[in-house]
């Protein structure tokens, strides 16, 4: 029974990590970039969430709701002012401006909030669990799986029931087409991107409420965010949840074995993948 | 007739390599033009160019007497000036109807194509709707690639060269399209290697030859071994 429970928490684990992600995920589908500084938007959006609660005395959710719409605006002006002269055939100029963006919103964020450790308040949320059978279930990580379902189902009905979400599929078939029939690719791109950080900062949210967090973490985010992108499936949203809940289960039942496994064998599940499906379990392509 | 579009001294450059040399054409109201030329004579730039795909000085090229020829290719698209690209460009991960809806992305100009319209000219694409653009025949492809530009209601439509590699009679299913295109309100320039399709379809012809126009007229007027020199640059 003790198995059974550990696979649950490792799948209510991945919810976490689908949701950093899923903007990931967005973003690359759309525009075969990727971003780099990922991580450290998320943790910018998680202090945002910190100073909306703390000093205006918000609960978390209105202060997601509050977040949601200024972190839109953050990626909308970032794509158009910086990231959108940098796509194109190469794809090392937005890997090296995003590395580079990285570095700085992690000093600007120690410069603002120092290193301490943070954490947003989720009051008796935090500890509230049910039970299953034999198995208890938190709260908490029972809303984050949830949330991530949401947003991919949120994220896969825009993409293809929306005038938006074909706008979408059509640049990134092929951006000078686009155009002709009217479409500006660098502002599909920009909305592409504010909707990768609305979906960044509903991850922030529940980064911050389950764990502790402070202005370096955001590249160990991005990693997990990473992996899940590509054991799912360069540019597949379904994907990257299951992505997401395959490495989730990997590091219970790891941690199951041996605690100081934890870690280690998310990445060795990773690593196989890898070895056996080169372009992940549903590569784009094979909709 | 009023000049509805015109290209003067347009000259366009890919790096180095010079591809037209101060093309003078003009377009008027409910014309059809075509323009032919062999390989490498430059209509798929001069198509390009008024397009917007290919940046130009304002003033040469003209919508109404405006000046476009700055204007980025969504503009160009939003002022009525809309583009068959060469090879059809279908967006592979939309379906048939959704390329066609594409086009409509600017609703700001409404006119009289909708998407039962486009259905109407090309009833066939009606029982394709739902399948993947690209599992269709050429000929079909095409007439999506058609569709989708007329979705954006264009005063005019430029096709380049819309009957490449398809058979004789899916051609000419195309063509009869033509008639309808105009009867509502769209005027046509179109690039064509095939000179009879060309001459049988327009109104007047430009010859273009190494990024010049060499021989302009109406079909019935134009002598037959003066074309073939302006189109081959050689006596016959």
């Amino acid at each position: 029974m003790i198995w059974v429970d550990t696979v649950v928490q490792g799948i209510l684990l991945g919810g976490l990590y689908a949701l950093f992600a899923a903007g990931l995920s967005l973003v690359f589908g759309i525009m075969r970039v990727v971003n780099l500084a990922h991580g450290d938007l998320i943790v910018m959006a998680a202090y945002l969430i910190l100073v909306l609660v703390t000093a205006l005395n918000l609960s978390p959710l209105i202060a997601l709701l509050l977040a949601a719409p200024l972190m839109f605006a953050v990626g909308w002006l970032l794509q158009q002012l910086v990231l959108n002269r940098t796509v194109g055939e190469d794809v090392l100029p937005p890997l090296l401006v995003t590395f580079g963006l990285s570095v700085v919103i992690q000093n600007a964020l120690l410069e603002g909030f120092n290193a301490d450790s943070r954490r947003i308040g989720a009051g008796s949320l935090e500890i509230a669990s049910f039970s299953v059978g034999p198995i208890t279930i938190g709260v908490m990580p029972a809303l984050t799986f949830a949330t991530a379902i949401l947003v991919t189902l949120a994220l896969q009905l825009i993409f293809y029931r929306t005038a938006l979400g074909r706008a979408f599929r059509a640049t990134s078939d092929d951006p000078d087409t686009a155009s002709l029939m009217g479409i500006r690719p660098g502002n599909i791109f920009a909305v592409a991107t504010g909707l990768g950080m609305v979906v960044a900062t509903i991850a922030a949210l529940y980064l911050g409420m389950r764990a502790n967090f402070d202005p370096t973490i955001g590249p160990a985010r991005l990693i997990y965010a990473f992996e899940a992108v590509i054991i799912g499936g360069m540019g597949s949203l379904w994907g990257t949840l299951i992505g997401g809940i395959v490495i989730g289960v990997a590091q219970t039942v790891g941690a199951a074995i041996d605690p100081e496994w934890q870690i280690l064998s998310g990445h060795l599940a990773f690593l196989v993948i890898l070895l056996v499906r080169p372009r992940g379990l549903f590569p784009a392509g094979g909709r | 007739m009023s000049t509805l579009l015109e290209t003067s001294g347009l000259t366009a450059f890919y790096g180095d390599f010079q591809a037209l040399y101060g093309v003078d054409t003009t377009l008027a109201e409910g014309e059809t033009v075509a323009v032919i030329g062999a390989n490498g004579a430059g209509k798929s730039t001069l198509m390009r160019s008024i397009a917007g795909s290919v940046r130009q000085a304002p003033e040469m090229i003209r919508l109404n007497g405006t000046p476009i020829g700055h204007l980025s290719a969504d503009r160009v698209n939003g002022v009525g000036v809309t583009l068959v690209p060469e090879g059809r460009r279908l967006f592979p991960s939309l379906t048939v109807e959704e390329n066609l809806l594409i086009g409509g992305w600017r609703s700001a100009r409404s006119g009289p194509w909708t998407l039962e319209e486009v259905y109407r000219l090309f009833p066939v694409l009606k029982d394709r709707r739902g399948n993947p653009a690209m599992a269709l025949s050429g000929g079909q492809q095409q007439m999506v690639a058609i569709g989708r530009a007329l979705m954006s209601n264009p005063k005019v439509l430029l096709c380049d060269e819309i009957s490449l590699g398809l058979a004789p009679v899916v051609i000419r299913d195309i063509y009869a399209a033509v008639p309808s295109i105009l009867e509502r309100g769209a005027s046509l320039i179109i690039v064509e290697q095939n000179i009879e399709q060309a001459l049988g379809i327009a109104d007047r012809v430009y010859c273009l030859m190494e990024g010049r126009i060499t021989l302009e007229g109406r079909p019935g007027e134009i002598d037959r071994a003066a074309m073939h020199d302006a189109y081959f640059g050689v006596q016959a």
